[in-house]
C-alpha cells in the first residue's frame, strides 16, 4: 500500500483515548503539584472562616431566591467561593498554557493529528474536571462548618452547574492564554481579570444591595459572566434553575470557546500574528 | 517516489519582517537531510509551519503528499518532531510521558506501554521508564524525546537543533542513533543545525540564510561547486557572498 493511500481518519475509540489521555495527564500534574491543591482549598476557606465570620454581623442578607429563610452570610457566599475556585482554576490553566507554550509542551499537544478544536476542548474538559474535584473538596470541609444544601441531592444537582461554569471560566482562560505572549504579562491579567470579576459580582453581596449604592456598578455586575456563574451554582445547590443565568453562561461559554479556537487557529490565530 | 517532505515556494513574515522567502526543497524517504543555518536563519519558523503551529502566508507544504493545511490529520500522523526546547513533562515519569504522547495519536495505554518499552530499549534507557523525567541528563532527555517522536511510527522525523547544550559524547550518540534509524527504518529525517561537524559528505544539505535557500545539494557537491576545502568553508563562502550582495 502506498503512503498516499494510508488511512487518515480516527475512530471514535481513538478520540476517546486522546481525550482520556489529556484528562489523565492533567490529573497527574494536579496530584504532583500538592501546593496547588492546598492553595486552591485554602483561598476559599480563608474567605469562609475569616472574612465571612467577621462580616456576618455587618452584612445582613434578606430573603432572596433561592433561599426561603434568612441565611447566614457564610451560606450566602459559599456559591461565590465555589465559583471562585473555578475562576482561579481557569486562570491557572491558562497560565499553564502560556508556560507550556513558552517551554514547548504546548507544541506536543498542537502537533497531534487530531483536530485542533478537539485538542483544545479536551484540555478544557481536563481543567474543568480538576476544578470540580477542588470544589467538592471545599464542600466537604464546608460541611463541617454547617454549609450544606437543603437536601443531599443538592450535591448532585450542583454538578451540571459546576461543569458549565467551569467550562465558561476555562474557555475564558484559554482565550486569555492565546492573547498573552509571555508569562511576565500574566500578573497584570490576573489583576485585571480575577479581582474585577470577583468583586463586581453577586459572590459577596446580593445585587439589590449594590443597586442601592451604585446603579452603574449594578449594571456592570449584571453583565459580568462571573455573576451568572455564581447564581447558576447558587440555585443549583438548592435544586433550582436560574434560567437567565443558565442562558447567559451558555452564551458566554460559546462565545469564549469560539474566540479561543479562532485564536489558536493556525491560519487566523494570534500565535501567527505574533510569531508564536 | 513521493517525497517525505516537500516545500514549494514557502514564504512567511511576522508583520513587516520577512522570516522565510520563497523556500523550496524536498526530503526523500531514507535520507538524512541537513537544514544548515545560523541562529535567526528561519529554521524554527520553518519547523513551526511544517508542524502547523501556524500557517504559511504563501506556498505549499506536503508530508507524503498530504498538504499540512488541507489534510492536517493525515499529514501530522506521519510526522514525528523533536523541538529545540525540551518538551518532556518533568513532573511525570518517562513512561507516563510516552503514554501521554501515544494518547495524542489515538494509541491506548496498553499498546503505548508495549511500544514505549521497545522505544526506550532502542534508546538504551529501558531501565529509566519509571524515573521522573526531571532526573534524566540532557542527552537522556533528548533520547527519550526521539523515542517519543517515533512512538506512533512516523515516516518523517524533524529535529530542530537537537544537540544544542549536549556534551561531545551525548551529541555523537544522538547523531548515531538517528542515522541508524534512517538506515533501518528508511525514515526521512530533516535535521536542523548550525553545527558543521554533524554533516557527512553524502548528506543532502539545504543552506538557509536570512530566510532564503542559498544551496540545496549533497554536502560533497556543494563543497565541489564552491571549490572549498570542506562544508564549513563552503558555508562561509555562500553566506558571505549573500551578505555582500545584501549590503551592496
Amino acid at each position: 500500500m502506498s503512503e498516499r493511500a494510508a488511512p487518515t481518519g480516527f475512530t471514535l475509540r481513538q478520540y476517546l483515548i486522546c481525550l482520556s489521555g489529556v484528562v489523565w495527564r492533567e490529573g497527574l500534574r494536579f496530584l504532583h503539584q500538592r501546593e496547588r491543591f492546598v492553595s486552591a482549598l485554602v483561598r476559599p476557606l480563608v474567605w469562609l472562616f475569616i472574612f465571612a465570620a467577621g462580616f456576618r454581623q455587618v452584612l445582613g442578607v434578606s430573603i432572596i431566591p433561592p433561599y426561603e429563610t434568612y441565611v447566614l452570610y457564610e451560606v450566602y457566599i459559599a456559591p461565590g467561593l465555589m465559583a471562585m475556585i473555578q475562576l482561579f482554576n481557569g486562570m491557572q490553566s491558562s497560565l499553564s498554557m502560556v508556560y507550556d507554550r513558552e517551554m514547548g509542551n504546548m507544541r506536543t499537544l498542537l502537533v497531534s493529528p487530531f483536530p485542533r478544536w478537539f485538542l483544545l476542548g479536551s484540555k478544557l474538559l481536563a481543567g474543568v474536571a480538576v476544578s470540580i474535584l477542588q470544589v467538592y473538596a471545599f464542600l466537604l470541609i464546608a460541611y463541617f462548618w454547617e454549609i450544606e444544601p437543603p437536601t443531599k441531592w443538592g450535591y448532585l444537582s450542583v454538578l451540571p452547574a459546576l461543569a458549565l461554569s467551569g467550562l465558561m471560566l476555562g474557555a475564558l482562560g484559554m482565550l486569555l492564554s492565546s492573547l498573552i505572549r509571555q508569562l511576565e504579562n500574566f500578573a497584570g491579567v490576573m489583576n485585571f481579570v480575577i479581582f474585577p470579576m470577583f468583586f463586581a459580582s453577586s459572590a459577596l453581596y446580593p445585587l439589590w444591595r449594590v443597586k442601592e449604592s451604585s446603579p452603574w456598578l449594578y449594571y456592570l455586575c449584571e453583565v459580568n459572566p462571573f455573576t451568572h456563574a455564581v447564581e447558576l451554582i447558587r440555585f443549583a445547590f438548592y435544586e433550582k434553575v436560574a434560567w437567565t443565568s443558565l442562558a447567559l453562561v451558555f452564551a458566554y461559554t460559546s462565545a469564549f470557546l469560539v474566540a479561543a479556537i479562532i485564536a489558536y487557529d493556525p491560519a487566523r490565530g494570534m500565535l501567527m500574528r505574533r510569531g508564536g | 517516489m513521493i517525497p517525505a517532505l516537500a516545500l514549494r515556494n514557502v514564504s512567511h513574515s511576522y508583520g513587516a519582517r520577512k522570516a522565510l522567502d520563497d523556500v523550496s526543497f524536498c526530503v526523500s524517504p531514507g535520507s538524512f537531510t541537513v537544514l544548515l543555518g545560523l541562529n535567526g536563519a528561519g529554521k524554527s519558523t520553518l519547523f513551526s509551519l511544517i508542524t502547523r503551529l501556524y500557517a504559511a502566508r504563501r506556498g505549499e507544504i506536503d508530508i507524503f503528499g498530504h498538504n499540512v493545511m488541507r489534510e492536517p490529520g493525515a499529514a501530522l500522523r506521519r510526522l514525528g518532531v523533536v523541538f529545540q526546547a525540551r518538551t518532556l513533562d518533568l513532573e511525570l515519569s518517562v513512561m507516563q510521558n510516552l503514554i501521554y504522547h501515544a494518547a495524542l495519536h489515538g494509541i491506548g495505554p496498553i499498546e503505548a506501554h508495549r511500544l514505549g518499552q521497545a522505544a526506550l530499549a532502542r534508546a538504551g534507557l529501558a531501565d529509566r521508564a519509571k524515573d521522573k523525567a526531571r532526573s534524566l541528563s540532557g542527552g537522556q532527555m533528548r533520547r527519550v524525546e526521539i523515542a517519543r517522536a517515533l512512538l506512533h511510527d512516523p515516516r518523517l522525523l524533524l529535529l530542530d537543533e537537537p544537540t544544542v547544550g549536549l556534551d561531545i559524547k551525548a551529541r555523537a550518540d544522538l547523531l548515531a542513533l538517528v542515522r541508524e534509524l534512517v538506515q533501518e527504518k528508511s525514515l526521512g529525517v530533516l535535521w536542523a543545525t548550525h553545527l558543521i561537524d554533524e554533516i557527512a559528505n553524502d548528506d543532502p544539505v539545504v543552506i538557509l540564510h536570512h530566510g532564503k535557500v542559498l544551496a540545496n545539494d549533497s554536502a560533497r557537491a556543494i563543497v565541489a561547486e564552491q571549490g572549498a576545502a570542506n562544508i564549513g568553508d563552503a558555508f562561509t563562502r555562500i553566506t558571505g557572498a549573500a551578505q555582500e550582495k545584501l549590503s551592496a
